[in-house]
């Protein structure tokens, strides 16, 4: 356990160290939080001050949580792995005596409480002060909340590790994280609450681990679901985290026993 | 904690057994005016047998593409052989690559396993996590690899800030950290300039000596086997054309190292010892080219042998590429 804890802290002091890259996400963020919220607030304005259950406070929140999870939740995919397979690098990550799932999760656990406190926290703020926000009752829905943007973070980790360990037979992976963030975008329900979404696409989402990465954090967060008709969602996320991390563990051996380790 | 086993059987006083090892790649390439891409099979190993002996330092050279880095790759356990048995510190490498990644120091000089953001030291603390070595047998190790390696002015640096040399210098620290029983050094010199390379190897040596540490290492520089190894294995189309001591080696080839002199007054003829010959003379008796056997004869004994009949008013020395002597080797069909 110190071995990732150690790893763990190097991926947030290594991103600590990109200060105006953390700045410029902030101001993005907000701003498409600001355009986000407006066309949300119109379209709840014309059904008459309510949506699906959602009102003007509590899509802000929507809106607001979910601008803060997109860094840490790494929404438009990673490269990493993918490339390091491609130049070879991998074999440096294979002769490392940590497991390799291990290693890339602890960077990633890292790399997402500085993206929570840096990239997060930010547009939070920002939205509190601009549009308010709907804080849970139940003081519950925090901790709940907590382990629930865990869940989703692992989720959200597992998922891209599986596109990008289709490096290992596919020479371009571009293309499939491409589809992978625009697929993520829709289902997770970052664009739209999925609730709002057509039954037959509802029923599609919620048979992908996609509403475990933002719908279920914002929803157990913002205390919209109350604690105990959240434990079943988190069940959910629990449960993905056991099938994806199978299958990113098979692909895994498959990949490092079939395919050569590129370059010399 | 890393004793060696006390075993009586011989493959556990080996560091390496490779018995008839095998890789065959497949490759496929794409056919003009077809969308069918043809496949071919291309062996990159082919039948490597070698055993290595605990403490021992081989040398594995050959050109570009004669299987040297498959080999390293199958003894590290990231890749599969093809057929044909691997045995490494008593492990068979694939199914126990972790345990192994915990008694092997490789440096792929072509690759980094270090933090490129983040200062070099936090490189050895993240590896000395992951080797569970103590904080104080850390830092002890490390001091000793910060003076031998001359880290200290760079520790605190980023890793991206290093040079090439320094860099490297932390690679092969990153390598011994942990104190590994077999050092994997692939290209260790690649790139570096003369002094970096002397450093580098002058550091191998003393801590080789001091821990008796098998080393295996690829390299393009002859330099790197004569001050290094004790042991060569040239490599040919993915087998083994000569293994054998180094010193066997030069001297079956003769290996002439070249000595380049610019007379003062021209000389149509150098009387020399009986291990050097003169190539050539050049600019009517200025300039005299000599071939001489660098295991027999020192270059300050050939000076004064040449300062005795004539000024020398300029000189150049040229080593026997590695190149050129595996080309030796593989134009007399492989064998010595």
């Amino acid at each position: 356990m110190p071995t990732y804890w150690t790893i763990a802290a190097a991926a947030f002091r290594q991103y600590s160290t990109y200060r105006l890259a953390t700045v410029a996400g902030v101001f993005t963020n907000s701003v498409f939080g600001l355009i986000r919220a407006s066309i949300l607030f119109a379209a709840i304005t014309t059904a008459g001050g309510e949506l699906s259950g959602y009102t003007i406070a509590q899509a802000a929140t929507y809106v607001w949580l979910g601008q803060a999870l997109l860094a840490p939740i790494e929404a438009f995919g990673t490269r990493e792995v993918s490339q390091r397979v491609h130049q070879g690098d991998v074999a440096i990550d294979l002769l490392r005596p940590t497991s390799f799932l291990g290693l890339y999760y602890a960077q990633k656990l890292g790399r997402a409480a500085f993206l929570l406190l840096g990239r997060g926290v930010p547009p939070l703020l920002i939205g509190a002060l601009l549009t308010g926000l709907a804080l849970p009752e139940d003081p519950l829905s925090y901790l709940l909340g907590a382990l629930s943007l865990l869940l989703a973070i692992t989720v959200a980790f597992l998922t891209d590790m599986l596109v990008n360990l289709t490096a290992f037979w596919l020479l371009e992976t571009r293309g499939l994280t491409v589809v992978y963030t625009a697929v993520m975008n829709l289902l997770s329900g970052f664009l739209i609450p999925i609730v709002w979404f057509p039954d037959w696409l509802l029923s599609i989402a919620r048979a992908t681990p996609f509403p475990s990465m933002i719908q279920t954090p914002i929803d157990t967060l913002s205390g919209r679901v109350p604690p105990l008709e959240a434990l079943p969602l988190l069940g959910t996320q629990l449960g993905w985290t056991a099938v994806l991390t199978a299958a990113a563990l098979l692909m895994l051996h498959a990949g490092v026993r079939s395919v050569e380790v590129q370059g010399g | 904690m890393n004793l060696p086993e006390q075993s009586s059987t011989h493959s556990a006083r080996l560091a390496v057994e490779l018995v008839r090892l095998r890789r065959d790649y497949v490759v496929r390439s794409p056919v003009a005016g077809s969308r069918r891409r043809r496949r071919q099979v291309v062996r990159a190993v082919d039948d490597v047998t070698l055993r290595i002996d605990r403490g021992e330092t081989v040398g594995f050279v050959g050109a570009n593409g004669a299987g040297k880095s498959t080999t390293i790759k199958m003894m590290t356990g990231i890749l599969q052989p093809t057929s044909g048995a691997v045995r490494v510190l008593g492990r068979d490498p694939v199914p126990e690559r972790r345990h192994l990644a915990r008694e092997i120091g490789v440096v792929f000089g072509q690759r980094s396993q270090l933090w490129w953001d983040l200062p070099l030291r936090d490189s050895y603390r993240i590896l000395g996590a992951m080797h569970r070595l103590t904080d104080r047998a850390r830092e002890q190790r490390l001091e000793r690899l910060a003076a031998g390696l001359d880290l200290g002015g760079f520790l605190d640096r980023p890793v991206r800030q290093l040079s090439l040399g320094q860099r490297m210098r932390g690679e092969v620290a990153a390598a011994l950290l942990h104190s590994p029983e077999l050092v994997v050094l692939d290209e260790p010199t690649i790139g570096l300039d003369m002094v970096s390379k002397e450093g580098l190897r002058r550091f191998l040596r003393e801590d080789r000596a001091e821990r008796g540490t098998t080393l295996f290492l690829t390299t393009h520089d002859m330099g790197d086997v004569e001050r290094l190894c004790n042991r060569i294995v040239v490599v040919n189309s993915g087998t083994v054309a000569y293994d054998g001591a180094l010193d066997s080696f030069r001297e079956r080839l003769g290996a002439p190292r070249e000595l380049v002199v610019d007379l003062e007054e021209p000389l149509d003829v150098l009387t020399l010892p009986t291990a050097a010959h003169t190539l050539a003379v050049e600019a009517g008796g200025i300039r005299h080219r000599i071939a001489f056997s660098g295991a027999e004869l020192t270059v300050p004994t050939l000076l004064t042998a040449i300062g005795s009949q004539a000024a020398v008013r300029d000189l150049s020395l040229s080593e026997p590429a590695i190149e050129d002597l595996v080309r030796q080797i593989y134009s007399r069909g492989g064998r010595l």
